[in-house]
């Protein structure tokens, strides 16, 4: 077992885990924070991407004693004062999410993006989604709902 | 009011989903909940000589292991097929038996063959691993083509043979094929694909020993048929002791129509330990024990006319149900693939026979499009044939065959109600700019680019269905829809559906239509389904249904309300009840200016009597409150239809393959939002795109799966895929009062005989799916090879 310590979502937290306890699992069970989810066991999906000290990682494939000390933000993390994220928003106006489980995983990774390349082209959006899989949306409308967002951030 | 229907509203259900606060059926947790893990096969054929448990059972955390022996003493009854088909010779189809548990042999890589239920997950894991199970290995039948000379599976089935089934006339063809100038022929294999929802199955089961009630929380497409089969055919509990709950589904595609072993294991076990058991699949447990897709063996011939009319066309496919009969599984080659062999033309004689065969795979069952891709990738592979053997453009051929007159009686099966196909395909090449390629084709080359040009002309039958005619045709439900719009005392809207939405936005659209057709803003509409004990009995959502079969009984309900709300105006309003109009919201007494609105009539039903300023009669005889059911059974299938064409470009040094440009032209008939139609379009196109260039599930000759991670198994990802160019015509459905045919699985019908007609157009020769880069190259340069040879 061991202790560790994080600020999640802009809450500090401390919790007793199991040496092996994924970051995923971590964050799902003794958080209950179930918006980031778990679309497979190979770190191909992305449908389980959070940010660590700002950046976005897989955290299927991350042990939670390994980010002890670090920032984590979640999906449930971004919106402000009861306003989703222009990410959020841009998903919704332009149709970027169907049965919306990959999606949480999406709209993190696409805040990252943004985060390193303020007004990314088509190719590059989608060269950066490369590692999130949505099996609904053909990731057509998910691309404009980011140069959509990179326009309002 | 401005009418809503036709309107990009934007959907409702998406702020929880964006913000984390959706809820999957992994997210759900009981007090004092246990942990269920599967021991799977890993043979693809066995006898079960011996489960022993006892190791297992001391390890920690262990709560009970249940096998095949359990499941028999407990007489759980096993999983079932839906439909029953019969052969040309008349004889029933034959399926062997599928218990949950397995009791004797094993029948594929992840049947299954016990539960251990244990206090944590990986509690659970670590036992299942020392659980000791003896098999006899035996050889496993794995290749469509060869099964029915292969070895036999079960012993009541020789040749491993389901059903041999015809559908159409044998002597019609024979007799078409001798008047023919000339014989096109074809052999092509559908590939296997793996439907891939990103959520992965789960269930959760509590049970409730007071009340002696099961609650079943599962990835479902349609949570009434779960019950209704786990309740009926398994016996787990009688269906008003079985709660079944499918709360937010993280996708479909078919492969959650129906209850799977897991949850009948999950809710027999909650019951039987009388703790909530919870399972949740891992990717690899996903692609093992899915159900999945297509999988045909097809020879096809069309006989033509040197003018390119078509004069007949025959279909003899071999369709791989894997090793059970699923509840979808034989009617998906047959009904759902036959009727649409011939494609959208006007064919004069036509057979299709299937011989539907077991191997030790995996069951195969519907995936989006679930037959009707199957048939189009081969009649529009053959037609584009027949355009290139006859020199004639593979535009031309198409429009030289298709009927203009509706509604059109289709060679087969179907009566057509309505539809332009002509005006469909002048619209996709004017959108696509067909003339311009040759330009384009130049272009490509002089980047040394192979670029081709691939055509795809359409119909589907959808709305299912007709209950007289599907279960005449052999299947054990009906398949109605129901509706029920409840106004709530202070006029507010809930309106159970029984469909599911997974996806498909029905809190969104279904809302769209309750609003236009009561009056009431669409935010005081509130959708509700997937919860057996909410809303009416429902047959889920598949096949493209839900709009056009349970948006309909949504209009049906309403109308009723309206009905009622007149005699309630009539009343109050003292007038008539013929003379009183409603529309906008309002109950309104014609040449008159007195109204009541919807919400004050909700509110006279709920609270019938005088007290105080409230005065609500009700007329003589009226029941309080204000809530109607429909139960809506469609007179037809409906039929979207359309043409597609797509552009790849094939790099000849390496075969990578891109599309680079692709044009879709639909007719849905009436389209109600069109923001998540064309969200709709643009998913079912990655997934025909996908099969016709990247995906394949593979099994080695000895049965296992090579392809069960996402490390092996090709998902398309975002850099796969150019913006698609979506274009509409509309003839409306005359099935239905809405004028809906359905749009969700168009986009994968058409695309990949769209995408492989374009490879074959660039490269110059045929090629199976999935077109990959490396067999792309081969065939390419294998055709370069034999032209200079022949030269």
């Amino acid at each position: 077992m061991k202790k560790i310590s994080v600020e999640v979502n802009g809450k500090k937290v401390t919790k007793e885990i199991q040496d092996h306890t994924i970051l995923s699992v971590f964050i799902r069970e003794n958080l209950n924070l179930t918006g980031t989810h778990v679309g497979c066991d190979t770190s191909q999906c992305g449908a389980c991407v959070v940010h660590v000290d700002g950046k976005s990682i897989k955290s299927c494939t991350a042990l939670a004693a390994d980010v002890d000390g670090s920032k984590i933000t979640t999906i449930e993390g971004i919106a402000k004062n009861g306003n989703m994220h222009p990410m959020q928003e841009a998903f919704k106006k332009l149709h970027g999410l169907q049965c919306g489980f990959c999606t949480p995983g999406m709209v993190m990774s696409a805040i990252d993006l943004l985060q390193n390349n303020k007004k990314p082209s088509d190719t590059e959006i989608r060269e950066w989604l490369e590692g999130n899989i949505c099996r609904c949306t053909g990731y057509q409308n998910i691309v404009a709902a980011v140069k959509e967002a990179a326009s309002k951030m | 009011m401005a009418s809503l229907v036709g309107s990009r509203v934007e959907r409702k259900e998406d702020k929880k989903l964006l913000t984390g606060r959706g809820k999957y059926t992994a997210d759900v947790n009981f007090v004092n909940q246990t942990f269920a893990y599967f021991v799977r096969s890993p043979h693809a054929r066995a006898q079960i000589k011996k489960v022993d448990i006892t190791k297992a059972m001391k390890a920690p955390g262990v709560v009970s292991i249940l096998t095949g022996a359990d499941i028999a003493n407990d007489k759980i009854g096993g999983l079932i097929a839906g439909w029953r088909i019969k052969s040309e010779d008349g004889s029933d189809m034959k399926v062997p038996a599928h218990p949950p548990l397995a009791n004797d042999t094993v029948n594929y890589v992840g049947d299954h063959v016990a539960v251990v239920i244990a206090e944590s997950l990986d509690e659970a894991r670590n036992a299942a691993e020392i659980v000791k199970v003896d098999y006899k290995i035996l050889k496993a039948v794995v290749d469509t083509k060869d099964a029915m000379s292969s070895d036999q599976i079960y012993k009541d089935i020789p040749k491993n043979l389901c059903f041999d089934w015809l559908l159409g006339d044998r002597t019609k063809v024979k007799e078409a094929f001798e008047k023919a100038d000339k014989v096109i022929k074809i052999d092509l294999i559908n590939n296997r694909l793996v439907p891939n929802a990103m959520e992965p199955r789960a269930a959760n089961a509590d049970y409730n020993p007071s009340t002696e009630e099961i609650t079943l929380y599962t990835t479902s497409q349609n949570p009434h048929l779960a019950r209704i089969i786990i309740s009926a055919f398994n016996g787990v509990a009688p269906e008003n002791k079985l709660r079944v709950i499918a709360p937010d589904v993280g996708g479909g595609f078919g492969s959650k129509i129906y209850p799977y072993a897991e949850e009948v294991v999950c809710s027999w076990a909650a019951k039987k330990i009388e703790r909530p058991v919870k399972w949740v699949a891992d990717r690899t447990e996903s692609f093992l024990s899915d159900c999945h897709g297509r999988d045909h063996v097809t020879h096809a011939e069309l006989a033509v006319k040197n003018d390119g009319t078509f004069l007949g066309f025959k279909n003899e496919t071999i369709a791989n149900l894997g090793a059970y009969a699923s509840v979808f599984g034989t009617v998906t080659p047959t009904y759902l693939f036959g009727p649409c062999a011939t494609g959208v033309y006007k064919m004069p004689a036509a057979y299709t026979n299937v011989k539907a065969v077991f191997t030790n795979t995996a069951p195969v069952d519907a995936y989006r499009g679930a037959g009707r891709p199957e048939a189009t990738y081969t009649i529009e592979t053959l037609v584009e044939k027949a355009a290139r053997e006859l020199g004639m453009d593979p535009a031309e051929i198409r429009m030289k065959n298709f009927p203009t007159q509706f509604p059109y009686q289709q060679t087969l099966v179907h009566s057509v109600d309505s539809g332009d196909y002509v005006a469909g395909l002048n619209k996709a090449m004017e959108l696509a700019d067909y003339k311009g390629f040759e330009k384009r084709k130049r272009e490509s080359a002089s980047k040394g680019k192979l670029r081709g040009i691939g055509l795809c002309s359409y119909f589907e039958a959808c709305g299912i269905a007709p209950s007289p005619v599907v279960m005449m045709l052999g299947c054990g439900i009906g398949l109605w829809e129901s509706a029920e719009v409840r106004f709530n005392p202070t006029g507010n809207v809930t309106v159970f559906t029984g469909s599911h939405s997974h996806g498909q936005g029905h809190d969104t659209t279904f809302a769209q239509i309750a609003a236009d057709q009561l009056g009431v803003p669409i935010e005081n509409i509130e959708i509700s389904h997937g919860d057996t004990d909410k809303g009416p009995f429902g047959y889920g959502t598949y096949g493209s249904r839900s709009l056009t079969v349970g948006g309909t009984a949504i209009v049906k309900a309403c109308d009723k309300i309206i009905a009622k709300g007149k005699r309630v105006a009539a009343k109050m309003l003292e007038a008539s009840v013929d003379d009183v109009e409603f529309s906008n919201g309002e109950f309104v007494v014609a040449k008159s200016n007195k109204k009541k609105t919807i919400g004050e009539i909700a509110f006279a039903c709920y609270l019938p009597g005088t007290y105080g300023e409230v005065k609500s009669p009700l007329p003589e005889g009226e029941e309080p409150g204000l809530k109607e059911t429909s139960f809506f059974d469609p007179a037809n299938f409906s039929f979207p239809a359309g043409s597609h064409i797509c552009e790849v470009e094939v790099d000849p040094d390496t075969g990578e393959t891109k599309v680079v440009k692709y044009t879709a032209i639909d007719d849905f008939g009436t389209i109600i939002n069109p923001l998540v139609v064309e969200g709709q379009v643009h998913g079912g196109l990655a997934q025909g795109i996908g099969q016709a260039l990247y995906e394949n599930c593979h099994y080695d000759e000895t049965g296992q799966l090579v392809t069960a991670s996402y490390m092996d198994y090709t998902m398309p990802r975002a850099d796969n895929f150019p913006d698609f160019n979506l274009g509409f015509t509309c003839t409306p459905a005359t099935s239905n009062p809405l004028g809906t045919k359905g749009c969700g699985e168009a986009g994968a019908i058409a695309a990949p005989p769209a995408v492989m007609n374009a490879v074959m157009n660039a490269i110059g020769t045929e090629i199976s799916m999935p077109a990959t880069a490396e067999k792309v190259w081969k065939a390419y340069n294998q055709n370069k090879k034999r032209n200079s040879e022949a030269a």
